[in-house]
């Protein structure tokens, strides 16, 4: 197991999602996890990275009509962007509170929409960044560095 | 214990045939809220839920969970049954709620021995 990457693998890896296709938050996540495991990566940030890709995806699955889930993967570390078309999060705050999701009935029965998602990446990225408008869409992006430990408070 | 052995010890029923029953079963974590198993379900576990829509195999996927366990025999559709079987997840079911099956698996898996 190594911290970093000693050549310069500069993977790109893009999946589309489409409006309630749960299935294919976990296929992005395991898919990437696979990639992860290839490389040699210590297992711990592996499983950090897998819940941000599932929570992201799922997000969009569950708020989004469409959209889109990028990986880059450099030798510093990985960035995972989401952009999608669809409800916008009014109050961006409000939505990384644990137990706060908008998701309905339906969706909540199946066991998503716990309002965890977005805590969720929180926790397990070193970076976040969120980018919201209601009715049109949410971009989001978050980076995990291969080398160093999760950074806190006024870093983030 | 292997998940076999786990079946054995607990009068399981498998639901999948004999798919990945020779794996070991190191812990287990019992919750229903996707975003919860996916962040705290721990390493080589068995997860107890009523969930039974497909999607819950790419949660099953992703954490490498040894065994999915459906309690109180509720009833599962074959297309879930042939999804789990396509990507070798294991399903059990027991006739007994969540929770106690819970507490029979912390017990035969802390002990390494079956439980009366």
């Amino acid at each position: 197991m190594v911290d970093s990457l000693t050549y310069t693998p500069k993977i790109t890896v893009e999946f589309e999602i489409g409006e309630k296709d749960f299935f294919i938050a976990g296929e992005c996540a395991s898919r990437v996890k696979k990639t992860l495991q290839q490389l040699g990566l210590k297992q711990e940030i592996i499983k950090r990275i897998a819940i941000i890709i599932y929570e992201a995806a799922m997000n969009v699955a569950i708020h989004a009509t469409s959209g889109k889930l990028v990986v880059h993967i450099d030798p510093d570390g990985i960035t995972i962007l989401t952009q999608d078309v669809g409800a916008g999060i009014e109050d961006i705050d409000l939505a990384m509170k644990e137990g706060y999701s908008t998701a309905t009935y339906e969706i909540r029965e199946m066991g998503f929409g716990a309002g965890m998602g977005l805590s969720n990446i929180k926790q397990c990225s070193d970076d976040l960044y969120i980018e919201s408008k209601v009715g049109v869409g949410t971009n989001l992006e978050a980076r995990v560095f291969f080398n160093n430990r999760k950074k806190t408070g006024e870093d983030v | 214990m292997t998940v076999r052995e786990l079946v054995a010890a607990l009068d399981l029923e498998v639901l999948t045939g004999d798919i990945n029953l020779d794996r070991q079963a190191g812990s287990g974590y019992t919750s229903d809220l996707l975003s919860d198993v996916i962040a705290n379900i721990g390493d080589d576990a068995v997860w107890i839920t009523i969930q039974r829509h497909v999607n819950i195999l790419g949660v099953a996927k992703l954490k490498d969970v040894s065994a999915i366990i459906i309690p109180r025999n509720l009833a599962l559709e074959e297309a879930f049954l042939a999804k789990a079987r396509e990507e070798g997840i294991a399903v059990l079911r027991g006739s007994k709620s969540a929770f106690e099956l819970s507490a029979l698996i912390y017990n035969a898996l802390t002990r390494g021995r079956g439980v009366a």
